[in-house]
């Protein structure tokens, strides 16, 4: 087996797992801010009925505290980020994978497809709250002073609030974009060759470099990554 | 007619109330400034007026046009709230300017996001803008901040980022101006800088409620005191009155422990 050869299959776990990553965050940014405008959404069906049923009894009961409190589109949201960061993505690949096919006799999704689906769901839940977090840390006189100038509920989001959020935020989703480069070897659970599982195969034949190799791989990747984000920050740092 | 004229305002935050049926009216040209220890219902006044909070009770006329009135359900769509605000502006305690924009753009973004509503925008866009540039620059000047147009908020001294918020409020030109005790979060040497701003405002007769804890400046720029406590109005009247010569008990205890410090 020559040089070539090792590093040509090495390039094929190699592009999987670069795709994966892109493609993950492709889908979950965005599918994140979703998520989170669903966790933070206010919408509560009893609200008016408990408070008049209250003022009608002239007292608080748990029925009429539940009332204004139930927020079920945010409940649902809530407890589907609950799950799905609660429990192992390592399962959830394997659930997303065999589950369908087990439980209504579907036919198997790609391989590949699984675990892209399942890494755009994950991080999505782990993103929202990020973005969450920033959304809350903004003082909430940003957006009144959007109010009294007249601005439209989107233009205060889109041109007061959204850069700022982004610069908050850059250091925690770091953090997860890397995480997210690693996590990517979980998906040779259902057999999707990535770079590690390629590096593997080797040690049969005896070679170990190939495994060192894809370590290296992980290091660049990651090396990249931190100098984007650290340029973001620094793009970023014009304001406080 | 009066510009403003509010109307058995009440206001409560659960079992607190904050504003009990306040009444007054504004005449054009005119400054208001109410006074008032913490908790009087000063800022929650201002707030409901800028429709940052939602009374419970009342009516809020500008110009003789029912703005608000909490018995008619029909004057408080979102739509139309976003459009009555326009007949106030106000000015924060904290300033609140938008960190990632200058002085300069803080003072036009508002105007230009609502010049896109406007008929002529798509013919018109480069005069249109220009109009809203221009304006702003000069109000920077009017505040002594030419200089400083390019500025991020961040590089200025709190008494600039309040003199820029007053410019951008002054941008959309509003019937009556609010200030929210615009100097409480200044360093002392920087109130003067502020107020000079204000008064210079009400020498050109620009329409203002000013809430405040400067009794001197209270005294000095504004035709017409009002003092709050507890949810009412206790006082109003001239300076000259109703802080050199307050009738009302409430009044007098509140401005003795002003002037003891």
């Amino acid at each position: 087996m020559t040089f070539w050869n090792v590093i040509l299959t090495l390039a094929q776990g190699l592009t999987n797992t670069t795709r994966l990553f892109f493609l993950t965050l492709l889908g979950a940014l965005p599918l994140g801010l979703v998520i989170c405008f669903g966790s933070m959404n206010h919408w509560a069906p009893f609200a008016r009925w408990a408070e008049r049923a209250a003022a009608r009894r002239g007292e608080e009961t748990a029925l009429t505290r539940f009332g204004k409190r139930c927020k079920p589109v945010s409940a649902v949201v809530k407890f589907i980020v609950w799950i799905v960061r609660g429990s192992p993505l390592m399962i959830q690949i394997l659930i997303v994978y065999y589950g369908p096919g087990l439980l209504f006799h579907w036919p198997l999704l790609p391989r590949f497809s699984a675990a892209l689906i399942t890494f755009i769901i994950n991080y999505a839940c782990y993103f929202s709250e990020i973005y969450r977090g920033g959304i809350q840390s903004i003082p909430k006189g940003q957006q009144e002073a959007g109010q009294v100038l007249g601005m439209t509920k989107s233009q205060i989001f889109f041109k007061v609030t959204l850069l700022q959020v982004v610069k908050r935020i850059v250091p925690p989703m770091g953090n997860e974009f890397i995480t997210l480069v690693k996590d990517t070897s979980l998906v040779r659970v259902i057999a999707v060759y990535e770079v590690i599982w390629m590096g593997e195969s080797f040690i049969k034949k005896g070679m170990i470099w190939p495994l060192f190799f894809t370590a290296v791989f992980y290091l660049v990747f990651t090396a990249v990554l931190t100098a984007l984000l650290d340029l973001a920050e620094r793009k970023l740092s014009y304001f406080k | 007619m009066s510009v403003l004229e509010v109307r058995k305002l009440q206001k409560s935050f659960g079992e607190l109330q904050v504003l009990r049926d306040i009444d007054f009216s504004l005449e054009k040209g005119e400054a208001l400034s109410v006074i008032g220890s913490s908790g009087s219902g000063k800022t929650t006044l201002l707030r409901c007026l800028n429709f940052l909070e939602k009374p419970d009770g009342g009516q809020i006329i500008v110009n003789g046009e029912v703005l608000f009135d909490a018995a008619d359900a029909a004057t408080q769509q979102e739509k139309q709230i976003r459009k009555k605000r326009l007949h106030f502006g106000l000015v924060f305690q904290n300033f609140n300017l938008f960190p990632q924009y200058t002085a300069l753009e803080n003072v036009r973004l508002a105007g230009e996001l609502l010049a896109r509503e406007r008929e002529d925008y798509r013919t018109g866009r480069k005069a249109v803008l220009a109009a809203i540039d221009e304006k702003a620059r000069r109000l920077l000047d009017q505040m002594g901040l030419s200089d400083r147009a390019d500025h991020y908020p961040h590089q200025l001294s709190g008494g600039q980022q309040q003199r820029v918020a007053i410019a951008r409020a002054l941008a959309l030109s509003p019937d009556i101006l609010c200030f929210d005790e615009p100097t409480s979060a200044l360093d002392p040497e920087l109130t003067g800088e502020v107020l000079r701003v204000i008064k210079g405002l009400a020498d050109e007769h620009t329409t203002m409620i000013i809430v405040t804890h400067e009794m001197q400046f209270a005294h000095d720029v504004s035709d017409r005191v009002i003092f709050m406590d507890g949810g009412v109005i206790v006082e109003q009247g001239a300076p000259q009155d109703v802080i050199d010569h307050p009738r009302e008990e409430r009044t007098k205890r509140f401005l003795e422990r002003y002037s003891g410090n």
